[in-house]
């Protein structure tokens, strides 16, 4: 508590018209003018503006201010602002007070009287909170160096990168046994028709022996605790029943196992392709170690087996005994980039997906157009002939209030990138069915038009559903698209040998878990939240958290890089620093009225109050508190206070307004 | 012993009425009573909506608030169509309170008051959710081998107000067939239009329909089609030496009521489920009997 | 050689025609709609129809009364609501076909369909007698199609009634008609009751947000 006067100086901000236009400034100005303490009341045009600043900054030289309010917009925007104003003037920030009288008054108010009236409330309660504040001193913590990034497709590979080039130390988790991600899964991107396996695999494998990133592939994290700049995070290695260190990679125990043949649907295949109990996901999989699937293996379900794998291993790296591993790690900023999976057409009976033959989701046609696919690139039908005749079906589950509402974005691409390739390798007549095209990106509308030279045809229509019964010849055997040609003008039934489903793009199936672990937020889609949509698109709402890539919303592989680069770069910049700014909200005991139930000890989510034994009494550890005021609220004493929130402040301001 | 209202509706009391002699059968066998709705006038269908739309709300309202007068029964709606005209007057007087205050204006002045409370279920989702498929298999004594029957649902107890689940994909009619011992058919078309109270007026639309309809059975070799709705029923049986006569193609398919055949399997005689009262009966040994 | 002129100035437009059908519940939806044809591919009668359902809400945002009136599609729509439930931007399409068909039946100018005439004797014979019987509205079908049509259903008459369904001197008739028409007078006396197209909310307290 200071012990001077408080001689207050109060700024009402115009906004241009944004506050002016519903409320009477000048009448709130001469009503502040009358509060006892205030020295000077102002108004101006542009409070946020240098010469807005420069007037406050005038006035704590000149008169001598040690207290200022700021009426305004709303503190999210420039409490930061007009902090660092008052504090170059030589005042210590937190003797400044803003008060909202734009998102919360003017913007929100239509009767210009009733605005003014709740204005000059609101501007005297803040002038009465203020003549009680008292100077705090920000809190500096040390930042933890290293970097947590979840998800390892093109997204958490390239943040990783960027990091590790940075100098900076990376932890890199993937739930499955290979980095990649989907990415891995396409043969060609679009628009260039790069084979995706050629430029994605030398970024993993550079990131495999980059000296600063450590790689936990097979793992998941299932605890963060902390806060921005000093997050504990544990992370679960599930057993791969081999030695990672051992593994040399070399494959002779999948020659060698019992099973002669592949009879497990292989997960990277999405079921098309089999593998056996020991295998490796595919043939460039980083780190390229095998592993072994507790479900279908003979010894590990049933206890009984010759081990031929065993036998076959130079380097005994096979360990049937293994068990999940955890690790601790402290970080000082997270990255997610756990990605995207694809919507499930079963939820759109109408296209006959997996009751129907010959219906492929496009993520299972890239598997079949793959070379290391199934069908080893060519696209066969599920009795092995060629197709003659492609149908190609845009927004499965997408623009749809029945399934899911927005349009996901990179589907008319990757269709009209199918419908060359499936054109180009199998020579049948292909049909892509849209209703919209949406080619937007660099060098997209020139891909539609050279599909639109190859013969490919296109029908505007959606299609309403995929049909067997034959009501003419043709069809017989066919799969019939039944959708209106609404350029034409007229209802088609065109039957084709194959369907594939442009589905969309949605959340993993465990989105809500991982954010709510995170403590992050999402949107009605459960895509999650970045912290503002056009000028925040890879922080969040949680300090030291970013995301980036397909996890934050459906997009294409060059956003999803950009997006994987600023991530980067944000997380950086906090351990670059090497410490963050937390404000000195803290926690106060006053150990006179503390009666030593430590009722509050057991409610910090943070664990940062201790129980004297001695002394009997709680005390609140500075170091640790995030000023969650949980404490102060739970005190049955009244023991603890919250600095900058201290119940006299409150009071004061509720006072104010009454 | 459970109990409900029962709303014939007009085709019920006209070329229906099979369907309420195998309802009021199976229903009696399963003792369950039947208790019709006093005095009940027509639920206005489709054609009263292309008229006047309030009119045909205050339509199905008088047969609602005649319902409520009696302890909270459900109302059994066999035919679709009713179902879905008492339904809908039904979400309408709930989401427009200008209009049911109309309607109970209107009501009023024959004493009659809509409270709101009455539901309105369709027969077959009543058995297959009140009764359940373990007790009514173990009702079934004749179990019907051998015969390929299939599972037409129609339009109005599908859509739009789901009265046997996703329309996309029901399955309580092949469900119901199979615990009568028969053989539910793979048919594509199970919930495809039948042309409704079009195919009276505008023929040439309304026997292509059934032509696709009645075609597909016969290329699955159903030896029979179960309907849930008289108008469907209508249409799908009456209309088929016609169609022999304008394509020349053999669509003699026997059409009859789900009633009917889970009479019979529940052991109940022809007579009693009106069966011989239809253009055409499956000729297999199992229904001969 | 006589050419058909297509064009339509705005001043031949209909506007309020537009914002009519969108008042009317179930209307509102077409300004919803993307044009993506599902309807018209999902409908099993469309390729009977001269416009598609499609079109028609095309045709109405637009304001081109005169075409949606005269257009025999919402008669061939047999309301089986696939349209409705197909829909992405969930239209009720199959109500803004009642919507037509009444304002088309006002609109006594306009091309008579079969179907109008079917619907009316229809609501007639419910005001005369509280229920339909079938036998008699069938006769009155025939008539209205055609003598042709008439004989043809004899046959069909005669099987119908040889395997007892169809009592052909049966009048189906409430008991108290007379309870019914007092209602039905009520409902139409004063002002019309015209329904808002979206209804009333009723706030119930819930939240929509999703947070952390």
């Amino acid at each position: 508590m200071t012990v001077e006067k408080p001689r207050i100086g109060v700024y009402i901000c115009d906004c241009g018209l944004n506050i002016l236009g519903v409320v009477d400034v000048p009448a709130v100005v001469r009503y502040a003018a009358t509060f006892d303490n205030v020295v000077a009341a102002k108004e101006y045009k542009y409070m946020c503006s240098d010469p807005g600043q420069d007037l406050i900054k005038k006035d704590i030289k000149e008169l001598k201010l040690n207290r200022v309010v700021v009426a305004s917009c709303t503190p999210t925007l420039h409490e930061r602002t007009f902090r660092t104003t008052v504090s170059t003037a030589g005042l210590n920030p937190f003797l400044f007070h803003m008060v909202n009288i734009r998102e919360a008054v003017s913007w929100v108010t239509v009767d210009k009287k009733r605005a003014t009236e709740k204005a000059k409330i609101l501007v005297k309660a803040g002038v009465m909170r203020v003549t009680l504040q008292e100077p705090l001193e920000p809190k500096t913590e040390p930042v933890a160096p290293g970097i947590l990034v979840i998800g390892g497709g093109i997204a958490g590979i390239h943040a990783s990168l960027a990091l590790a080039n940075a100098g900076t130390k990376v932890h890199l988790v993937e739930r499955e046994p290979s980095i990649g991600g989907n990415m891995a899964r396409f043969d060609k991107t679009f628009p260039t028709l790069d084979c995706s396996s050629c430029i994605l695999t030398p970024k993993m494998t550079t990131l495999k022996v980059h000296p600063n990133i450590n790689l936990y592939s097979y793992s998941e994290v299932v605890g963060v605790e902390g806060y921005v700049g000093n997050f504990d995070v544990t992370i679960e290695r599930k057993p791969r029943y081999v030695n990672e260190e051992l593994c040399i990679g070399c494959l002779k125990c999948i020659e060698a196992c019992v099973f002669k043949d592949a009879r497990f649907p292989n997960d990277f295949d999405l079921g098309l392709a089999k593998r056996k109990p020991i295998y490796i996901p595919f043939p460039q999989a980083v780190p390229t170690k095998v592993l072994i699937d507790p479900d279908d293996c003979l010894f590990l379900k049933l206890g009984k087996c010759k081990q031929t794998c065993v036998d076959a291993c130079e380097k005994d790296a096979i360990d049937f005994e293994q068990k999940p591993e955890r690790v601790n790690l402290k970080v000082g900023s997270i990255i997610v980039a756990t990605g995207f999976k694809t919507f499930d057409p079963t939820r759109k009976p109408q296209y006959g997906y997996g009751v129907l033959p010959n219906v492929f989701t496009a993520l299972e046609a890239e598997r079949l157009l793959s070379p290391t696919g199934p069908t080893e690139g060519i696209p066969l039908l599920k009795d092995g002939t060629m197709p003659k005749t492609i149908g190609i079906i845009h927004c499965i589950g997408s623009r749809d209030e029945n399934t899911n509402v927005y349009c996901s974005k990179v589907c008319c691409m990757y269709s009209l990138k199918l419908a060359h390739l499936v054109k180009e390798r199998t020579g049948a007549e292909v049909y892509n069915f849209y209703i919209d095209m949406r080619t937007t990106g660099k060098g997209y509308e020139e891909f539609y038009k050279k599909l639109l030279e190859e013969g490919v045809r296109f029908v505007r229509g959606r299609v309403a559903e995929l049909t067997t019964a034959p009501l003419s010849p043709g069809e017989k055997g066919k799969l019939i698209v039944r959708v209106e040609d609404t350029l034409a003008g007229y209802v088609r039934r065109i039957p084709v040998d194959m369907a594939i489903l442009s589905v969309g793009l949605e959340p993993q199936n465990d989105a809500q878990e991982l954010r709510r672990m995170l403590n992050l937020s999402c949107g009605k889609e459960g895509f999650l939240m970045e912290l503002h949509p056009k000028l925040a698109p890879v922080s969040t709402a949680t300090d030291g958290i970013y995301i980036a890539g397909a996890c934050q919303g459906p997009k294409d592989i060059p956003d999803t890089v950009a997006q994987a680069g600023a991530a980067a770069s944000e997380a950086l910049a906090l351990v670059h620093r090497g410490m963050v700014e937390i404000e000195p909200y803290v926690a106060v005991t006053n150990e006179d009225l503390c009666s030593g139930c430590q009722i509050c000890v057991g409610l910090c989510p943070y664990f940062a109050i201790e129980y004297d034994a001695e002394k009997k009494v709680s005390r609140v550890k500075d170091v640790m508190c995030k000023g969650c005021g949980v404490c102060v609220a739970a005190c049955p004493s009244g023991a603890i206070d919250q600095k900058h929130f201290r119940d006299a402040f409150v009071l004061a301001e509720v006072a104010g307004v009454i | 012993m459970k109990e409900y209202l029962y709303y014939p509706g007009c085709s019920l009391k006209g070329v229906g009425s099979p369907y309420e002699q195998s309802l009021l059968s199976t229903f009696g066998k399963l003792g369950i009573k039947l208790t019709e709705i006093a005095d009940w006038n027509c639920c206005g269908a489709t054609a009263y909506l292309s008229v006047d739309a309030n009119m045909a709300i205050v339509l199905a309202a008088r047969n609602l608030a005649i319902a409520e007068r009696s302890d909270g029964h459900d109302i059994v709606a066999p035919c679709s169509g009713c179902f879905l005209s008492l339904t809908k007057a039904k979400e309408m007087l709930e989401k427009y309170p200008e209009l049911r205050a109309k309607v109970t204006e209107a009501l009023g002045r024959a004493n009659l008051k809509y409270l709101g409370h009455s539901k309105v279920r369709h027969p077959l989702e009543v058995l297959m959710t009140d009764i359940g498929t373990k007790e009514l298999k173990k009702l079934i004594t004749r179990p019907l081998k051998n015969l390929r029957v299939v599972p037409y649902y129609g339009c109005a107890i599908l859509r739009p107000y789901q009265a046997v689940g996703d329309p996309h994909a029901p399955k309580v009619l092949e469900e119901m067939i199979g615990l009568a011992g028969a053989t539910p058919v793979d048919y594509p078309y199970k919930g495809r239009c039948c042309g409704g109270m079009l195919t009276s007026g505008v023929q040439t639309v309304g026997l292509r329909l059934a032509e696709i309809l009645l075609e597909a059975a016969k290329s699955a070799q159903a030896d029979v089609i179960v309907t849930t709705c008289p108008l469907c029923n209508y249409n799908l049986e009456c209309y088929q030496e016609k169609l022999r006569k304008s394509t020349g193609k053999d669509l003699g398919v026997p059409v009859i009521y789900f009633t009917q055949m889970l009479g019979l399997a529940m052991g109940l005689s022809r007579e009693e489920v009106g069966l011989d009262r239809m253009l055409r009966t499956p000729a297999v040994a199992e229904v001969t009997a | 050689m006589d050419l058909a002129r297509t064009i339509k100035y705005e001043e031949e437009l209909d506007q309020q025609f537009a914002e009519r059908i969108a008042s009317e519940p179930g209307g509102e939806g077409i300004w919803n709609c993307i044009q993506c044809g599902t309807c018209s591919a999902i409908c099993p009668v469309s390729i009977y129809m001269d416009k598609t359902p499609r079109r028609i809400i095309g045709l109405i945002r637009a304001g081109f009364k005169e075409e949606v009136l005269a257009s025999i599609s919402p008669w061939i729509c047999t309301s089986c609501y696939s349209c409705t439930v197909e829909c992405p931007a969930k239209i009720k399409i199959t109500d803004i076909m009642f919507v037509v068909k009444r304002m088309a039946m006002q609109q006594k100018s306009h091309r008579r369909f079969i179907i109008a005439d079917i619907e009316e004797e229809f609501v007639k014979m419910v005001r005369k007698n509280g229920r339909l019987t079938e036998s008699k509205m069938g006769i009155k079908v025939a008539r209205k199609a055609g003598i042709g049509n008439l004989l043809s259903m004899v046959p069909l008459a005669w099987n119908l009634m040889r395997h007892d369904r169809l009592k052909l001197f049966h009048t189906e008739r409430m008991t108290n008609v007379d309870e019914l028409r007092t209602i039905l007078r009520a409902m139409e006396a004063g002002p019309r009751v015209t329904l808002p197209a979206k209804p009333p909310v009723i706030p119930t307290g819930h939240h929509q947000e999703v947070t952390a």
